[in-house]
């Protein structure tokens, strides 16, 4: 069910103030897209327009296309929370429900589209457990608090509970800057499996992470504080990192600034 | 620079020769400013806690007077004649009207509060938000004699649409049955403990649920849930704990009340069948209207029903925190 992205002429405010501006791109699917850039040229407001997040924060706008397929995201009578149930995504920080168990956390998305018969929701929670690699060490607990697993299991519950309604697209702000290096390696591996199914988006400071888990590359940047980020260029990963086209890309990976 | 930072990474003392008084420096009690807030923390402290055995010591002992002269039973006794021959006096019916009418104004409060306090956080405008709150943080100011005040010269003569409707609906129970008679019965007194307890169980709620975490409700939208649902899968389950200690803070102040409902209510020794016959009484209204007349075994008899109210709100409370720390697991604490 993965989707294509196409993004273009797109701009986002916090209030007056121009975060980023003129945006395009196309994002195939069944492919990880990288987005890289130094801290506040917006990756995660561009990240959270592709989900109509972006709008939650108060004083949050967008202007511009982001088409889902054949569907305009900011078309006219588009519901925003139909968005987001199509358009997943796992967060920065691990924020499963604390005041739920394991298994209601990976249920929560299904039982907000209405699904409630027991055999089906089992049937998914394991699926989505499985496929987020976390099964094997939630599957006695599954009735335990989902705030009481160590901040990588956290982390692959969020997965699971955005897997589990089986979204087009998977948007990832920094899925593993809180986790150690052996929690961030299990998710990388995922992050390759996962995109035999759907399009997936990650925001990442670690060059090698992009390297290692994208197939595309998006370098973004801004021209001094207070002005709007840019995307400066996208192309394959390989190429973004061995042969830039633009300067100020080789210049950020080879560690020159930023 | 260099010189600050070796002052303020220097240890503070000298280690000293022998453990005591390494274990001294350790509390922080050697140097004399140190010595001295020491003294007199503990000081207060002890004091504190000398003058409450004091006072129970006292209210116990002359409580303990009137019982043991009563003549009915205090729990069950419909009586209220400590001065009498014999004495005789129960709780039966302060216990009763106090439950009730709590009872009642939690019923009514709660949910109000939790709506204003979730639309002030969730759905207003920033704006109107804080204006509503504002008014809400002035209505808490309101001392409860004005309450009072209000109760008799307008809620009191204006009940008498909402009676006439419960007993036509529900008069069949016999619980909301109305003879007609004025409206100073413990179902007005409930609703008017429920407005009183309302500023603050809604004020704590606000701060409660303007604490919940961003990434929880986030969580939720992200997940495609409406705005009602992140409330309900982000935002109540967080603010549950608080909300009940609200609410207790609530009853307290609903059981202890005093002023308003002795203004409100008209006194009588008995238990109606129905909320909406006047009469009834309340522990502390109980004590505030008979505590100036009574001679000593009646002031004493008055002592021994306050204690039974402390009690009572001292069982709420533990009851409170059992329901919080029940569910401690899965509050929002350990997120
Ligand atoms: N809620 C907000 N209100 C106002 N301005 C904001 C808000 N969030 C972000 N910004 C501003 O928007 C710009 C882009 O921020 P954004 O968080 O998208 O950057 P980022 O590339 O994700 O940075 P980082 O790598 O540090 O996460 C920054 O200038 C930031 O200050
Ligand atoms: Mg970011």
């Amino acid at each position: 069910m993965a989707k294509r992205i196409d993004v273009s002429g797109l701009n986002a405010y916090y209030g007056s103030f121009l975060a980023i501006e003129d945006i395009s791109m196309t994002v195939e699917p069944r492919s990880v897209t990288a987005f890289i850039g130094p801290s506040g040229c917006g990756k995660s407001t561009f990240l959270r327009t592709l989900n109509r997040m972006h709008e939650v924060t108060p004083g949050g706008r967008v202007e511009g296309k982001v088409m889902l397929d054949e569907e305009n995201l900011y078309g006219a009578g588009i519901d925003p929370v139909a968005v987001r149930r199509e358009v997943g995504m796992v967060f920065q920080r691990p924020n499963p429900f604390p005041t739920m168990s394991v298994y209601d956390n990976v249920a929560a998305g299904l039982r907000l589209n209405g699904k409630h018969k027991k055999s089906e929701l089992d049937d998914v929670v394991e699926k989505s457990l499985k496929g987020a690699n976390l099964w094997n060490e939630v599957k006695d607990r599954l009735n335990k608090p989902g705030s009481g697993l160590s901040g990588g299991q956290q982390q692959r519950l969020c997965i699971a509970r955005a897997i589990a309604v089986e979204p087009n697209v998977l948007l990832m702000d920094e899925p593993c800057s809180a986790l150690d290096p052996i929690s961030t390696l299990a998710i990388e591996d995922l992050i390759g499996e996962l995109k035999e199914q759907f399009t997936i988006v990650i925001v990442t400071h670690n060059m090698q992470q992009a390297a290692r888990v994208s197939d595309r590359t998006a370098f973004f940047n801004l021209a001094a504080v207070g002005q709007p980020g840019k995307l400066i260029e996208l192309d394959d990963t390989e190429r973004i990192f061995s042969n830039p086209s633009v300067q100020a890309t080789e210049d950020y990976i080879s560690g020159r600034f930023g | 620079m260099d010189i600050t930072t070796q002052q303020t990474t220097a240890p503070p003392t000298a280690p000293g020769p022998a453990a005591p008084a390494d274990k001294r420096a350790a509390r922080g009690a050697t140097r004399p400013g140190d010595r001295i807030f020491l003294g007199l923390s503990r000081g207060s402290g002890i004091f504190v806690l000398v003058l409450m055995a004091a006072i129970a010591a006292f209210l116990t002992y002359r409580a303990s007077i009137a019982i043991g002269k009563n003549e009915a039973n205090f729990f069950t006794s419909f009586e209220w004649n400590p001065s009498g021959v014999p004495p005789e006096f129960g709780i039966a019916v302060l216990v009763f009207g106090t439950v009730v009418s709590s009872v009642i104004a939690m019923v009514i409060a709660v949910p109000v509060s939790v709506g204003i306090a979730l639309f002030i956080t969730h759905y207003a405008p920033r704006r109107l938000g804080g204006l509503i709150g504002y008014v809400v943080d002035l209505l808490a100011a309101v001392p409860s004699i004005v309450y009072g005040l209000w109760g008799v010269l307008v809620l009191v003569p204006h009940m008498g649409g909402l009676y006439s409707w419960l007993d036509e609906y529900l008069g069949w129970t016999g619980v909301f049955a109305w003879e007609g008679g004025p409206a100073r019965s413990l179902l007005t007194v409930g609703i008017l403990l429920a407005l009183m307890i309302l500023p603050i169980i809604t004020n704590v709620s606000r701060e409660v649920f303007r604490q919940v975490p961003r990434m929880h409700e986030e969580a939720a939208l992200a997940l495609g849930a409406t705005r009602w649902e992140v409330i309900r899968m982000s935002v109540l389950p967080f603010g549950r704990s608080g909300v009940i200690s609200a609410s207790m803070l609530g009853l307290g102040r609903a059981l202890g009340e005093t002023m308003a409902v002795a203004m409100v209510l008209s006194p009588s020794f008995d238990i109606g069948a129905s909320l909406l016959d006047p009469g009834g009484g309340t522990f502390a209204q109980n004590i505030a209207s008979k505590f100036n007349e009574a001679t000593v075994m009646g002031q004493d008899a008055l002592i021994a029903s306050g204690m039974v109210l402390f009690v009572i709100t001292l069982l709420v409370n533990g009851a409170a925190r059992l329901i919080i720390a029940r569910r401690k697991e899965y509050s929002g604490a350990n997120a």
